[in-house]
């Protein structure tokens, strides 16, 4: 029989990832003496191990292997927990981790770091005292080799407890018949006076011949379970096999009674009723067939290619019950309104339509029930930080002290993935540019220990992640001459502080010094910005000079799903997220006023709003052109508030968020696009972006009329 | 139908091997630790116990020992799956009350052959 | 014309089944269009499907000859008008215009873009060694579009890069 266990090979590196990161998290909060943990860290690199080996993950089982006895010594107590330790068992945990990566990827690993972690676990392992324990045994081998049916006297003589440890003679002479013919002889010389006898001692001794063409150690496995509590006698017999097959197989037994019905007394179970000596023989002489052999196979397990990854999600079994419950309102609702159906009249009106309000009802139930199978923990984002914060803190020498928070707040798993490059970079350049080296720190007064706080919290249908750092913070001059410099900006444009922390963000941007190989080189910043906006999300800094800062990045909760109010431009229909609406208003004149030359703001309440009509912004041809008595949608992002002039406001509904990236491009101020119910295609507004281009545009109108009066007065020279 | 109680906390080995154990025919129960292993083993009789050795909560000798105290598993035969194939576990786990072993790399033929020698 | 009698009539990989034509396995196949009176072409394989030309929704501040998106079975596909993008011919949109949806691998993607044309013509097969270079001047079409031309009869057909093709310029 061949089985195939290459469909469990997704599950074993999912789990093997999961792990790794359990051995990592737990290996930077080990202390000394914490058997727990260590046993918990042993137990992961023991599994991965287990699972390679059964799949023939050679690499992955060997390195583990030399994790796993240095793991072991420690566990035992046989080795301190010694920092240097630590931190090769880090380095494992990488090596182990690429390796993993290259069977999910089926590549071959030849990374230099592998080899070199397993030099330095080697030379760990051999100055401690390895020396492993010599296996006793009490089989004497006569004879070593073996021939053409070869006849084979095995003298079997267990102890009397032997049946104590579950195991059970009859069994072991079945598996002996199935490697060639045997014969059985029972001896009851041991066996005591009835009165003597304990029925769950075992009395009985037994010599077996076995004709088979086999090696001794096929019949030595058979036994390896019980050699210990047995005296086992394996004798080679040089006579031909032809002769042997003479002899009619069969037990003796001198007093059959005295063994009957060991088991009596333990009625739950009736094993050991095998061990009747009057029954038992019989069958085990009938079993002859020579040509089965018990081999061990050693390569049969094949390592095929699991097929392509398209990933999983654990998913809480209280989860899917509420799915399965919604399913079930769902079909009653659809089998009532199919009742309804049957014979209408206008007297079911009332009932026709409490039936699709109840639909409406499952239907969004399910649909938020579904949302909920994707959303996981921050804590999968943020479990990888203890170690970068361990490594960059090694690196650059500064003690720094990590502080998560809100790690349960969930996130949908797309979001997740995607959002853990972003994040890396940012907790980088809080380590790099915002922490101060220990000596500044402590000429500032401030702790020699730099503190870094990550933290997530919902906030209306979004999550905001905060990476907090109490470091030098931002120097607004340095930064804003730097991008005068860069040519980032106008020397002349005054900007608020959010707005020169901003440039940081803009590409072509670096305040370090000098280049490091933490933060990057300078390409970081813009790329993480992008990152954040290609998931509809932003990001927002603050800071204090010698204080510290923190970028708050505001993501949405999922990305496919989205409550948003249609409205219409001219012939064109847009999507505005529903979150980011402040109200909508029918222009009043008298609140219209113009500004700074020609910029519309709009008096709502104690705040200007400018006004920013969509068809001039995209360029269309709309009905309303004049800002008196239109429709404004008034929207807020990032703290500015803006009001949309549109044509029309048509009706609310959840659409489903399809990228337009795939088969195009972004596109500024759009966040994506969706089908709505008529079959066509609406463009979803992203309004952060459109509040950025209005105010580029601005900045560059106001440039180029600076330009224009620059170049005239050339011209009148 | 020869009942089989697998214990391991690894999800996949502990797939595998049920997975293996059922395509010969055989009835499994899984456990994913020694705790819930004992707990299911006190519910129900079963002809054969495969144990890990390394899991949380309680490992597979303490299970062994435990199930050795009930009178149902007395002689129900114990078999425990690990990659310390050195002779110090094994004589804890003969101490125990264990019937055998199984070393990994878990290999489908292997198991079943082995097994044989027990039910 | 019929253009699902025609997309009908396109086989499909390693099928070949129009008549009256030798097919020599070494050449390609490829789909021929018009735009103005020039003739086209793309290689078959790269044809997702042939539309009749819908008016799409507009892509805010998209190059001229982007037109806007689609909705195809839940896909959006950006349409291009090929006739602004080489200014060949007249932009009109008539009921034999039709958009031949290619579908694109990239090194780790797939794009699919559709492309406005003033109708398709017919499947021709070429040998490898008919294909000529392109003269490097001239002409409306950059030159790093055209894989070659090929001659049918007296007129010339212009085999058009697919890869080239897809590459969309980015917004102002």
């Amino acid at each position: 029989m061949s089985i195939d266990l290459s469909q469990f090979i997704p599950s074993f590196l999912e789990e093997s990832f999961e792990g790794l990161e359990l051995m990592e998290s737990s290996l930077l909060s080990l202390e000394q003496g914490d058997t727990e943990t260590i046993n918990s860290i042993f137990r992961a690199a023991h599994s991965i191990k287990g699972g390679a080996g059964t799949f023939g993950f050679d690499a992955v089982t060997e390195f583990t292997h030399l994790v796993e006895t240095l793991l072991d010594e420690m566990r035992d107590g046989r080795r301190d927990i010694a920092q240097g330790d630590i931190e090769i068992l880090l380095d494992s945990v990488d090596c182990m981790r690429l390796l993993v990566m290259s069977i999910k990827e089926d590549t071959t690993c030849e990374d230099e770091k592998i080899i070199e972690v397993t030099a330095q676990l080697e030379a760990t392992l051999k100055g401690s005292d390895i020396s492993s324990i010599a296996e006793t045994s009490n089989i004497q081998v006569n004879n070593e080799t073996a021939s053409d049916q070869t006849t084979w006297l095995i003298e079997f003589i267990p102890e009397h407890h032997l049946v104590k440890t579950g195991n059970d003679p009859q069994f072991l002479f079945n598996a002996l018949a199935d490697l060639g013919e045997v014969s059985i002889e029972a001896n009851s010389s041991e066996l005591p006076a009835l009165n003597d006898m304990d029925p769950e001692e075992l009395y009985l001794s037994w010599s077996i011949t076995l004709v088979a063409d086999i090696d001794i150690e096929e019949i030595k496995e058979v036994f390896e379970w019980v050699e210990d509590e047995c005296q086992l006698t394996i004798t080679k017999k040089q006579i031909p096999s032809s002769q042997d097959n003479n002899n009619t197989p069969q037990v003796k037994t001198d007093n059959p009674l005295l063994i009957n019905e060991p088991s009596t007394a333990e009625s739950t179970n009736n094993k050991q009723n095998n061990v009747q000596a009057d029954e038992s023989a019989p069958p085990i002489a009938k079993t002859t067939e020579p040509e089965l052999k018990v081999k061990p196979a050693a390569a049969t397990v094949k390592t095929t290619k699991p097929k392509a990854d398209v990933g999983s999600i654990r998913v809480g079994v209280d989860k899917v019950d509420s799915l399965i419950n919604l399913m079930g309102e769902l079909v009653i609702t659809q089998s009532m309104l199919s009742e309804l159906g049957n014979d209408f009249d206008l007297s079911k009106v009332e009932r026709l339509n409490r039936g699709l309000e109840q639909l409406l009802q499952n239907t969004k139930e399910l649909q938020e029930s579904v949302m909920r199978i994707r959303m996981l923990p921050i804590s999968f984002a943020f479990n990888r930080f203890p170690r970068l914060i361990h490594d960059l803190s090694k690196k650059t020498g500064k003690q720094i002290e990590l502080i998560l928070k809100g790690e349960q707040t969930e996130l949908d798993k797309t979001v997740m993935e995607q959002i853990g490059d972003p994040l890396v970079h940012l907790v980088r350049n809080a380590v790099d540019h915002g922490i101060e080296s220990t000596d500044v720190r402590l000429a500032n007064g401030k702790p020699e220990q730099g503190t870094i706080i990550l933290n997530a919290y919902h906030q209306g249908g979004s999550i905001v992640i905060e990476i907090s750092d109490d470091g030098g913070g931002i120097n607004r001059e340095a930064v804003f001459n730097k991008a005068i410099e860069k040519g980032i900006v106008d020397g002349n444009t005054s900007l608020t502080d959010s707005q020169v922390f901003d440039l940081i963000l803009e590409p072509g941007f670096s305040t370090a010094k000098e280049l490091s190989d933490i933060s990057g080189r300078g390409v970081g910043m813009d790329v993480v910005k992008k990152n954040i906006q290609s998931l509809g999300g932003r990001i927002q800094i603050e800071s204090t000079e010698g204080k510290g800062s923190t970028f708050k990045v505001h993501l949405p909760l999922t990305l496919a799903i989205l409550d948003g109010q249609l409205v219409r431009v001219g012939s064109e229909i847009y999507i505005i997220p529903l979150i980011t609406i402040v109200e909508s208003l029918q222009a009043q004149s008298e609140l219209i006023n113009r500004v700074s030359g020609d910029m519309v703001v709009y008096r709502l309440r104690e705040d200007n709003v400018p006004v920013l009509p969509i068809y001039q912004l995209f360029n269309l041809e709309a009905e309303t052109k004049e800002v008196e008595g239109s429709l404004l949608v008034v929207v807020e992002a990032e703290d500015q508030k803006i009001g949309l002039m549109v044509d029309d406001l048509l009706a609310q509904q959840q659409v489903v968020i399809k990228s337009l990236n795939e088969n195009y491009q972004q596109v500024e101020g759009i966040s994506g696009a969706t089908i709505l119910g008529d079959g066509s295609v609406a463009m979803i507004l992203d309004i952060p972006g459109i509040i950025q281009m209005a105010q580029n545009n601005a900045l560059k109108s106001f440039n180029h009329k600076t330009d224009k009066l620059t170049y005239s007065e050339e011209v009148t020279h | 139908m020869t009942k089989i109680l697998v214990v391991d906390d690894s999800n996949s080995i502990r797939d595998m091997v049920c997975f293996t154990l059922k395509s010969a025919g055989y009835d499994t129960v899984e456990a994913n630790d020694g705790q819930q292993g004992l707990n299911k083993a006190k519910m129900g009789s079963f002809d054969l116990v495969i144990s890990d050795v390394n899991m949380p909560n309680m490992d597979g000798i303490t299970l062994c020992s435990e199930l050795r105290k009930l009178p149902s598993f007395k002689f129900t035969p114990i078999l425990m799956l690990t990659t310390e194939s050195s002779g110090d576990m094994k004589q804890r786990g003969k101490a125990a009350g264990a019937t055998g072993w199984l070393v990994k790399p878990f290999n489908p033929e292997k198991l079943i052959a082995t097994i044989k020698r027990v039910v | 014309m019929d253009i699902q009698s025609l997309v009908d009539e396109i086989p499909v990989e390693g099928e070949y089944s129009l008549e009256g034509i030798d097919f020599i396995s070494s050449g390609e196949q490829y789909l021929t269009f018009q735009l103005g009176s020039e003739q086209y072409a793309v290689n078959i394989l790269s044809v997702e499907e042939i539309r009749s030309w819908e008016t799409p929704t507009i892509i805010p501040n998209s190059p001229i000859d982007v037109k806007g998106v689609i909705n195809m079975r839940g896909i959006i596909v950006p349409i291009v008008d090929l006739r602004i993008k080489f200014s060949i011919g007249e932009v009109n949109y008539l009921e034999t215009t039709v958009v031949v949806v290619l579908k694109v691998e990239l090194e780790d993607s797939t794009r699919t873009i559709g492309f406005v044309v003033d109708a398709v013509s017919d499947v021709l097969n070429t040998e490898d060694d008919e294909i000529k270079k392109s003269p490097a001047f001239g002409g409306s079409v950059p030159h790093y579009y055209i894989d070659g031309l090929v001659n049918v009869g007296d007129n010339v057909v212009t085999l058009l890069n697919v890869q080239a093709l897809q590459s969309i310029k980015p917004h102002e």
